[in-house]
């Protein structure tokens, strides 16, 4: 078995333009997904035991199937229900909602470990719910969920990697292409797996520095 | 579409839970292993314990899969493509099951180890019969939740071309043109294993002696 590296050293295009393709990704689909969970956590908790019901079942149906699935669901399935998608789209959306329902529970748990007599306290000073939102509920929860969203956001840097499936053209469809044309699986994939190794290292050490730096809204003694 | 479509989708379905729990068991084997390395304290055994979590914790699973599929003809060993998932799965599971046993291990009460030293239990007889028992019921809960992990991740072994119950979604979405009905068929079928297995694991969970609740 030969390990020549300087295979992928000529494709540094296309390579690029797949780790390009990857972060953006990444990038704006965990931010969707943060506000879409945001908002479903949101509602969830002021929109009556209907919405709450709806917003649980969607959640429990997303987290109980494989995001493989559910990608399919949205590239295969869409144009039957006139949702015609490329595939950057399609994933794009795919990961928002896949993402969402996990951080919508993350978010519900944030809300619901903030104590009532705070709220109470805000709503007995005249505060709007906008404004118990934004000034109680979310900075004292900050500390309790930014560990588990740190988490979240290295989990949808690693399912990026299943849009190479439906010919998103990112890292991971990119190398795998690369790998067989030259007949260098083992150099693509290595470099690939390097990449996703350093990228979710790196985004685990912003977390915990992030949490250092956020210590100072430590409400909650654990 | 027809209930002999949705008949194959259950068979494949058998498959995917086969290649979860062989994998979940073997994961199991190998997170023994991984975080006793961890337990001992020695960084000749700590620090590749180290690497085999971070490393198959820190690559998405698909590229674990591809690399183990290619890599090993490419040392030689021709293994079938369900051997090679199988490795991949199992490999992957027990990074994090590695974690979870070592947290669990972490969370025994010290008060009770205390305990049983001043009653003249030896270390061995401490771990087996203090440590052991109260960190498994600690790591139970974990531990179903790593199955449904798998049992969804097994839908990646589909690319390596095993015709578990997303292969044959995708195969028969190929040939009928219904892909909305067998891909959300598929999810349900999905759905309610998972949801078995939850029901399952909490009421095992309830009959488990030990830990007071």
């Amino acid at each position: 078995m030969t390990f020549d590296i300087n295979v992928l050293i000529g494709q540094w295009p296309a390579i690029l333009s797949g780790a390009g393709v990857t972060i953006m990704i990444w990038i704006i689909g965990t931010i969707a997904a943060a506000i879409i969970g945001f908002l479903m956590a949101v509602a969830r908790q002021y929109g009556g035991i209907l919405v709450d019901k709806v917003l649980g079942a969607i959640v429990a149906v997303l987290r109980g199937t494989p995001f493989l699935i559910q990608i399919f669901l949205v590239y295969y399935g869409g144009p039957f229900i006139g949702l015609e998608l490329d595939p950057v789209p399609a994933g794009l959306i795919g990961i928002s909602i896949y993402g969402a329902a996990y951080f919508s529970e993350i978010f519900r748990s944030g809300f619901r470990a903030v104590p009532k007599g705070h709220i109470e306290a805000g709503e007995c000073v005249g505060l709007t719910r906008g404004q118990i939102i934004r000034r109680i509920l979310l900075p004292e929860m900050t500390m309790l969920v930014l560990p588990p969203c740190v988490n979240m956001t290295v989990i949808l840097m690693k399912e990026t990697a299943v849009l190479s499936i439906i010919t998103v053209p990112e890292l991971t469809a990119t190398l795998s292409a690369i790998g067989s044309q030259q007949y260098a699986f083992v150099e693509a994939l290595s470099a690939l797996a390097l990449f996703y190794w350093v990228l979710v290292e790196v985004t685990g050490w912003l977390g915990n520095l992030a949490e250092t730096k956020l210590s100072r809204f430590r409400f909650f003694n654990a | 579409m027809s209930i002999e479509l949705f008949g194959l989708l259950v068979q494949a379905s058998i498959y995917t839970v086969t290649i979860s729990f062989v994998s979940i068991f073997i994961g199991f084997a190998i997170a023994i292993l991984i975080s006793g390395m961890l337990l001992t304290g020695r960084s000749l055994f700590v620090r590749p314990a180290q690497f085999f979590i971070s490393f198959f914790r820190g690559v998405p699973l698909l590229v674990q899969l591809l690399l183990i599929y290619n890599l090993l003809p490419a040392v030689g060993l021709n293994v079938p493509s369900i051997v090679a998932a199988i490795i991949g799965l199992s490999l992957c599971t027990a990074a994090y099951q590695a974690e979870n046993l070592r947290g669990g291990f972490a969370s025994v009460p010290l008060g009770l180890v205390e305990s049983a030293e001043m009653v003249g239990l030896t270390p061995r007889q401490i771990f087996r019969r203090i440590k052991v028992p109260i960190a498994l019921r600690l790591t139970f809960p974990a531990l179903v939740n790593e199955a449904i992990l798998i049992l969804k991740a097994s839908s990646l072994v589909s690319v390596v071309g095993i015709v578990e119950l997303t292969r044959m979604a995708q195969d028969l979405a190929g040939s009928t043109f219904l892909p909305l009905q067998i891909f959300a068929s598929a999810g349900l079928i999905y759905l309610v294993i998972n949801w078995v297995v939850a029901l399952a694991g909490g009421l095992i969970e309830s009959r488990l002696p030990g830990v007071a609740r």
